[in-house]
């Protein structure tokens, strides 16, 4: 499974939710790729399953065939493991 | 005789190294979002890590993507992308002497922005791990908040 972790420009933001994600999916014992990105090159990728990302980027987002989550709080991982699990379990 | 210690170990190696002279100010007063992003590039700037232009990157990105980076109560990440405006990678930290408002759904007022430039995709990877790692520690975050002044905040990190 992918899972894309999206932000403007695929340095920062995504980044650290790519971190928090890998660590809620390890606890989930869930096996994923996490693949940090920006709005731009995750709006041309048709291969993935789940896209992580802030509620500001949902709507540039909207129409990909992946299912959306918008993380409000990046260093909340129950927030994290909240939706994930709801999507994956 | 008692052996020497051996010297204590930084708790953030790779931030104390990203942060560089002069790239944290505490206590700064920002108008508006827009500046506060200017005076986290100033200090990258200041810092010796980027050109002015990136800092007007910093700004682009918040006109074309919004508020996005305000990635947990009260703290803002501030960045472009790495580009020929990023000399070295490097992190800077304003902490707002009045909070600002982001317009961000759920996380606003900002009190703290992190300035990141990234010279690749790559180069910054420790930096983040451990910034994760400090940002999401409430007493360290607390004590960031309420730091006397900027050295403060350096040790905060080395130690």
């Amino acid at each position: 499974m992918k899972i894309m972790a999206v932000c403007g420009m695929g340095i920062g933001t995504s980044v650290l939710l790519k971190m928090n994600a890998e660590k809620v999916l390890r606890q989930l014992g869930l096996e994923a790729t996490v693949e940090a990105t920006d709005v731009n090159t995750a709006r041309n990728t048709r291969d993935a399953q789940i896209i992580l990302t802030t509620p500001d980027l949902v709507e540039s987002l909207a129409g990909l065939p992946a299912e959306i989550i918008s993380i409000e709080h990046f260093f909340d991982l129950e927030e994290i493991t909240g939706k994930l699990s709801k999507s994956l379990l | 005789m008692a052996s020497p210690k051996p010297l204590p170990s930084k708790k953030f190696p790779a931030l104390s190294e990203a942060f560089g002279e002069n790239s944290i100010q505490v206590g700064a007063i920002a108008l508006d979002r827009e500046h506060a992003i200017e005076l986290a590039g100033n200090l990258l700037v200041a810092s010796g890590r980027t050109t002015p232009d990136y800092t007007d990157e910093m700004i682009a990105a918040l006109e074309q993507h919004g508020p996005y980076m305000v990635i947990a109560p009260g703290i803002a990440l501030v960045h472009g992308r790495p580009s020929e405006a990023v000399l070295e990678t490097g992190l800077s930290l304003v902490v707002l002497g009045e909070p600002v408002e982001f317009q961000h759904e759920t996380n606003d007022p900002v009190r703290l922005v992190v300035g990141l430039c990234a010279f690749d995709h790559s180069s910054h990877i420790e930096i983040m791990q451990e910034l994760a790692q400090a940002l999401s520690d409430d007493e360290l975050v607390n004590s960031l908040l309420n730091a006397p002044d900027s050295e403060h905040i350096r040790q905060l990190f080395e130690i």
